[in-house]
Formats: C-alpha cells, sequence, structure tokens
C-alpha cells in the first residue's frame, strides 16, 4: 500500500497502533483544508505495529493533547521533501478542557465558566488529578 | 501567605511559627485584644458548621475585629443561582479576609483565584480542612510538647475523614512518626494515601480492624466520626457508623500520657464516660483551634 510522501507538512509517527483515529478526532482534523492520511496497523521495528498521521500542510498542533493521548508520537515536520524538524513527546504538566472529572462532588460540577483542568501528579505512573477537588483521572 | 486552601501550603517553619503565636496568645491574651481593629472577617458558609464558623468568629472577636458573614447558602445569593467566584469578588469588596466553607471540593481554590483579599478554606466537602489540622498540630504540641517520635492511633472513618488525610500529610514531614491506622474494612485509608504520603515518605504504618490490638503502643488516639453526608448509600451508613466506641475498658491497656482527640461533633464513638479521664483531650482541642486560628489570621493580615 502506498501512500505519497508529503512536501510541505507533519507526520505523526510511532502513534500506538488504533490511537491514530482517536488522534485525528480530538484534534479534529477533519476540517482542515488539505489532505490527511491515517495509515493504521503499519509494520514497525520498533513497535510491532504503528499508525502514523500524515498532514499536507504545516499547521500548529496541540502538543499538550498529543502527548496526553500518546506521549510516544514523533513528530516530523516536512519543508521541501526534508525533514527539518524531528521531536518527541513527552506528558504535559496540564491539561485544559480535554478530561471532565468525574467526582459529583467537585466545584466543576456547577460553576459554569470554570475549565475542567488535570495535573500530572506522578509522571512515573502517568497520575493526574483533578486540580481542584484532586480526584484522580479515570482511564 | 496570601492563601490557605491545604495544609500543604504551610511549610514546617510557618506551622511552628503558628503554634509559637498560638502559645504567646494563650499566656498573654492581653497583648492581642485589639490588633485587629477596624478589621473585618467575612465567614461565608455555604453548607452549615456550628463549630467552625463560631471558632472563627470568636477567634476575630478576641482579636478586636469584626464578623460579616451567613451561615448557609440559603441565605447568600447563591440560591438565587450567583457563582462562587462573582459571591468572593463581591464580598470582597466588604471584607479584609474571608473564611470558606463550600460543600463543593475545590471550590476555596476557585475563590482564591479570584479574590482580592486571603481565603481561609474551612473547609470543602471531604477534600481538605485546613486549619482542623492546624488544631490538631497546635493540640499535640501543647499536651505532648513535641511533633516527632510519636505513635498515632487514627480510628474510625479513614476513607472518607478528611481530617486524617490532612493530619497524616501534616505529620508525614516530622521525624519518627508511626501510624496505627484502625478501620473496618469498608473504610480503609486509600490507596493513593499510602502510595503518594506514608510509602512517599517512608512512614511505617500498620493497618487493622482492632481497636484494641495496639493501644498499649499509642502516644495519641486520634478517634472519628463516621459522617452520614459523605455516604451515598443509607445502609452502607448505618451498618458502619457504630463500629468503634471508645470506653473505659478499653483504655485498661493505654498509656498514662495517652492524648485521645477527636475533631468533634462525636455521636457514638467516644462513650461519654472517658470525658472525665484526664486523657480526654477533645475539648481542649475546640479551644486550642480558637488559638490557632487568631494566629492564622494575624498572620495573614500580616500583623505583627
Amino acid at each position: 500500500m502506498n501512500i505519497d510522501s508529503i512536501k510541505n507538512g507533519i507526520v505523526l509517527d510511532h502513534i500506538q497502533a488504533k490511537k491514530g483515529m482517536e488522534i485525528y478526532n480530538t484534534l479534529n482534523l477533519g476540517e482542515l483544508d488539505c489532505s490527511v492520511a491515517i495509515i493504521t496497523n503499519a509494520r514497525s521495528k520498533k513497535m510491532g505495529r504503528k499508525d502514523i498521521i500524515k498532514i499536507d500542510k504545516n499547521i500548529d498542533l496541540d502538543l499538550d493533547i498529543l502527548g496526553y493521548i500518546d506521549p510516544n508520537i514523533t513528530i516530523n515536520i516536512i519543508k521541501n521533501d526534508i525533514r527539518t524538524q524531528k521531536y518527541h513527546l513527552k506528558l504535559p504538566q496540564e491539561i485544559v478542557g480535554i478530561i471532565k472529572c468525574k467526582n459529583p462532588r467537585c466545584i466543576t460540577s456547577i460553576e459554569p465558566e470554570l475549565k475542567q483542568t488535570f495535573i500530572l501528579t506522578n509522571e512515573k505512573e502517568k497520575t493526574y488529578r483533578c486540580k481542584y477537588c484532586e480526584t484522580l483521572k479515570e482511564d | 501567605m496570601k492563601n490557605l486552601i491545604d495544609i500543604k501550603d504551610l511549610s514546617t517553619q510557618e506551622i511552628q511559627e503558628l503554634i509559637e503565636v498560638a502559645k504567646d496568645i494563650m499566656q498573654h491574651p492581653q497583648n492581642y485584644v485589639e490588633k485587629c481593629k477596624h478589621k473585618k472577617l467575612a465567614t461565608l458558609f455555604f453548607e452549615p458548621s456550628t463549630r467552625t464558623r463560631l471558632s472563627f468568629e470568636a477567634a476575630m472577636m478576641e482579636l478586636g475585629g469584626n464578623v460579616i458573614g451567613f451561615s448557609s447558602a440559603s441565605s447568600s445569593s447563591t440560591a438565587k443561582g450567583e457563582s462562587v467566584s462573582d459571591t468572593i469578588r463581591t464580598i470582597g469588596c466588604y471584607s479584609d479576609i474571608i473564611a470558606m466553607r463550600h460543600p463543593k471540593e475545590g471550590a476555596p481554590l476557585v475563590a482564591s483565584i479570584k479574590s482580592t483579599v486571603p481565603i481561609i478554606n474551612a473547609g470543602d466537602g471531604g477534600h481538605n480542612h485546613p486549619t482542623q489540622t492546624l488544631t490538631d498540630l497546635l493540640t499535640i504540641s501543647c499536651e505532648k510538647q513535641r511533633l516527632n517520635n510519636l505513635t498515632i492511633g487514627l480510628c474510625g472513618d479513614l476513607k472518607f475523614g478528611r481530617t486524617v488525610h490532612s493530619l497524616i500529610t501534616a505529620m508525614s514531614r516530622y521525624e519518627n512518626i508511626k501510624f496505627i491506622l484502625i478501620s473496618p474494612e469498608e473504610l480503609k485509608i486509600p490507596e493513593y494515601v499510602k502510595k503518594e504520603i506514608l510509602e512517599k515518605h517512608q512512614i511505617q504504618y500498620i493497618e487493622t480492624t482492632s481497636l484494641e490490638e495496639h493501644m498499649k503502643d499509642l502516644d495519641i488516639l486520634y478517634m472519628t466520626r463516621v459522617q452520614k453526608e459523605r455516604f451515598f448509600n443509607e445502609e452502607d451508613y448505618v451498618r458502619l457508623k457504630d463500629y468503634y466506641i471508645l470506653n473505659n475498658s478499653k483504655l485498661t491497656t493505654a498509656k498514662q500520657d495517652l492524648c485521645i482527640m477527636h475533631p468533634l461533633p462525636r455521636v457514638n464513638e467516644i462513650s461519654t464516660e472517658v470525658d472525665d479521664d484526664p486523657r480526654a483531650k477533645y475539648f481542649n482541642q475546640v479551644r486550642y483551634g480558637k488559638y490557632i486560628r487568631m494566629a492564622l489570621i494575624l498572620k495573614m493580615l500580616e500583623i505583627k
């Protein structure tokens, strides 16, 4: 199966297999006015299977959201057919507006303008807690 | 210090300073009677709590200050649908400092972000109650003359009991502290408290369902009430509420200088016969609560 290489754009590589669609939907990539290719279950020496997303345009990506969904993703920036930048993600210190606190006693359940915010409290165990009530994020 | 939301907001040095000021107030109350003259404390109690609210109000009055506020959400603009943020911004125009209790966890943090005056968390649901912890620390310091080298028994609701979690957090900073965690299986201390506080700070602890088993080893016995409002299920509450009742016979093996504490109010968990035992310190604890709140108000208003 062949997918054309891109001239100017972004390649999200080493996405955990089956997570490609989640990233596509969360980042609203379907609303872009350029080609976007999702390759799922591609063979990978390092990972066995992986997903890849190719975006045919250089756009601003929300790295915090990406890092939260899958901190092992590699981001490649392509300019004039050449990879000009490659960088790895890490778990964001703070996640805003993505996860909803499940604690019915949390202030976020009644305060309408409050943004749902989770803080990284244990990097080793990837633990996030609600900024307000400290409830653990549920998987 | 701008706000006190969580006991972790205070360093051990700041806690020590507060304890020293509180002890000085106890010894020389006349030196403090006008310290807060012309200052106003607002007590915003979105959930009823006679004890904590009156403790704050008595503290401010003994410092010569004034008190405004409300004692339930129904008598505030919240009943009209006002947000916590708006209420706080409004009350900040009338007062110099705010003590706030709210049933929603995290509400005082939201308030502190929006407030122009210092915020003291006077309890947010089952989450934090830092002035109770300061009260407990002053009690231990006065009754045991130390905050280190102690074996502390915590008994009752260790799952939902916020005072217990905060006390463990605060005491884990001192040397040679050992906890005996006494609770029914259903109300055991949460895993995250064990992992993120006790094990992280290499604090020794034993979990048991027996109140008597380690009684002889205890320097402090901290009893707690099983709180009805923390349960979604009435049946569970009824089954667990009388699981532990401390009485004179259970104290026969206890040390002569044991310090028995309780954040109060109690229901059945300490028999009234224990009240006459000199080791019962829970009413002294109430008094200490007022003094530590006086010290805290002075510190937050930056009054020397």
